[in-house]
């Protein structure tokens, strides 16, 4: 009969236990539930500091059910609030002002500066594919329908007329239709450059053969120009937009570069590990590449077509190759304490 | 049962709070997730119908007058759905996508700390070559005609390995989740249900010792499950079953009250020897 009275005091300690900290457990699932859909700035100041307070008494819940209770839906129920509380006030999220300043001020051109070796890779292996198809098409015409597909050349070909060519460097389309041309010229590039950079995952290897044909289309292209004279007037046409296009997506393919390589040679971190820095790097490289490449979008689309000078090309283009190698490799903001 | 159980613990991982309490979070399963995914994809593309009809109407409306402005907007919208949809909700306060969402899980980091922007940008660019570019492949061969066989097997296998890449791996991640440092998690939200064992019975049933030690931890789980659900003829049958292990005869209609007093008393039983130290995981420990 003594076993009946301990189990009979057990039950009702638990029930006690339950009936005693509910009122805890209800409040703190009401102020989740109210900061994960607003603010916390929406909450009065004795909410706020009830949060952690609540979120450890529902804790440490959790433990004594978990030792001494056999309600399976009580302790799910503790487990699935406590995670939810953890992720909220261990997630510790800055405001959208102060991360879009961090990027600015450090994350990007940090992430940039990180990835030097690749990126220089990456502009090197652009130079050789320009060389290679600067050379291929001064060899054989032939190779020019071979690198540049005939619907992307529109009627530029080595047999085109000098007058041909000329035109289509300076006709600015009808200006009707530069922004929307902009528009797509911008997405249409931030398409490359993800799939330059995502391709990298395959060991960097379709991440360097996209870089190389890119530099192959450019030197071919430039090879029909020169050998009509007319070298400096596209390197103005392209110059104006392509300084900050090319640099963009030779960043971009240097990202694919890092994590590639990084999950080919980790290194002394694990595998999983190295990867995961890559990715991080990589991933604001990434944002700055989409950045950069609005900015090429706008100057291709509008700036290109209305100005038709070679110098004021020259200088816009040479102008803001300048301002990112700066923003990049010289801009550094000293971090004052931790963030 | 043991084969159940070793399911279950595998997708379990460890993650102990800065108060040293091990939250025991739960991998979301490949279904859930490839679910959750459809549920993201169906709303992408009625959204992506919706904005093109729209615009469509609004150029008829314009008389081809202020088509340019539509278009941009329309194509930077089309854009931003295609790229931003998983990057903006995920980096939310529920770091969850409206599908994600529905079926109770997120994304969390896998080191414990908080989930950063960048590694939502990071595991939400891979999609680009693990559903974009092969559906692409897929949709453009299909368009031209042009059944280049083996380009088209290319694709698919493609589409396979990294689809599948989930199944491949421990925790089920996707290769944006390697390239990241995050898995998907279970965070559901549940209500806080009625204590059974408080439950007032119209008839009182009293059990001998013997009767109570028919039972461990893992049986009174499972008859918790089945009182929740309330299904008439799983009662009558666990009853049943029950009866005639602890030898006592049941009326059908009285085998949701047995059961609620048995599972009452079953549970006192083995919280007590709880407390005193002994854990009876299941009917086959003595």
């Amino acid at each position: 009969m003594s076993a009946l009275v301990g189990k009979d005091a057990v039950r009702q300690s638990l029930a006690s236990f339950r009936s005693e900290r509910e009122a805890d457990w209800k409040a703190f699932e009401a102020l989740l539930a109210r900061v994960e859909k607003r603010a916390p700035r929406t909450l009065s100041e004795d909410e706020l500091l009830s949060l952690p307070l609540l979120y450890r008494s529902a804790l440490s819940s959790l433990s004594v059910a978990r030792a001494t209770s056999l309600d399976n839906a009580l302790v799910g129920y503790l487990e699935a609030l406590c995670l939810r509380g953890y992720f909220y006030l261990y997630g510790a999220r800055r405001s959208l002002r102060q991360r879009i300043g961090d990027f600015f001020l450090h994350d990007w051109p940090h992430a940039i500066r990180d990835l030097w070796r690749e990126t220089s890779l990456s502009v090197v292996l652009t130079f050789v594919g320009f060389g290679a198809g600067y050379w291929l098409v001064a060899k054989d015409k032939g190779w020019f329908d071979a690198i540049i597909p005939p619907s992307l050349a529109g009627g530029r070909n080595p047999d085109a007329s000098v007058e041909v060519l000329r035109q289509v460097l300076y006709d600015g389309a009808d200006s009707n239709f530069l922004s929307g041309f902009a528009a797509y010229l911008f997405t249409h590039n931030v398409q490359v450059a993800i799939l330059a950079f995502a391709l990298g995952f395959a060991f960097a290897v379709p991440s360097v053969l996209l870089i190389l044909m890119n530099g192959c289309l450019l030197g071919a292209m430039f090879q029909i120009y020169v050998a009509k004279g007319l070298g400096v007037e596209l390197g103005g046409w392209l110059s104006i937009h392509g300084t900050t296009e090319m640099f963009a997506i030779a960043l971009a393919g240097a990202a694919g570069m890092r994590i590639g390589t990084r999950i080919a040679f980790p290194g002394e971190l694990t595998r999983m590990t190295a990867a995961a820095d890559a990715g991080r790097v990589a991933a604001t490289t990434m944002v700055g590449v989409t950045i950069m490449l609005l900015c090429a979008g706008l100057l291709e689309g509008i700036g290109r077509q209305v100005i038709t000078s070679d110098v004021t090309r020259y200088a816009i283009g040479g102008g803001m190759l300048t301002l990112w190698l700066c923003y990049f490799y010289l801009f550094r903001v000293v971090r004052h304490g931790d963030r | 049962m043991a084969t159940a159980r070793r399911a279950a613990v595998s997708t379990i991982r460890p993650l102990i709070t800065p108060e040293g309490v091990d939250l025991r979070i739960k991998l979301a399963d490949a279904g859930t997730r490839a679910a959750a995914f459809l549920l993201d994809f169906v709303i992408i593309i009625v959204t992506a119908v919706v904005i093109t009809i729209v615009a469509l109407f609004g150029l008829a409306g314009l008389n081809g007058e202020g088509a340019q402005p539509l278009f941009i907007v329309w194509i930077i919208l089309i854009f931003f759905l295609r790229n931003a949809y998983f990057i903006v909700f995920e980096a939310g306060r529920r770091a969850a996508t409206p599908g994600k969402r529905t079926l109770g899980i997120r994304v969390a980091s896998r080191s414990g700390a908080g989930l950063s922007v960048d590694q939502v940008i990071a595991r939400n660019l891979m999609r680009e070559i693990e559903i974009f570019l092969p559906l692409s492949i897929i949709l453009g061969r299909s368009e031209m005609g042009l059944a280049d066989t083996l380009s088209t097997i290319f694709g698919l296998v493609w589409a396979l390995l990294f689809a599948l890449f989930p199944l491949f791996n421990r925790d089920r991640m996707r290769i944006g989740d390697l390239l990241a440092g995050t898995w998907v998690v279970e965070a559901p939200k549940l209500a806080l249900v009625e204590d059974l064992s408080q439950r007032q019975n119209a008839r009182a049933f009293r059990f001998t010792q013997a009767q109570l030690d028919a039972y461990g931890i893992a049986e009174l789980h499972k008859l918790e499950e089945v009182l929740r659900r309330e299904d008439y003829v799983a009662l009558k049958a666990v009853a049943e079953t029950i009866g005639r292990k602890i030898g006592m005869m049941i009326e059908p209609g009285d085998s949701r009250a047995f059961l609620t007093a048995y599972y009452g008393e079953l549970r006192a039983q083995l919280e007590r020897k709880l407390l005193l130290g002994t854990r009876k995981a299941d009917k086959y420990q003595r």
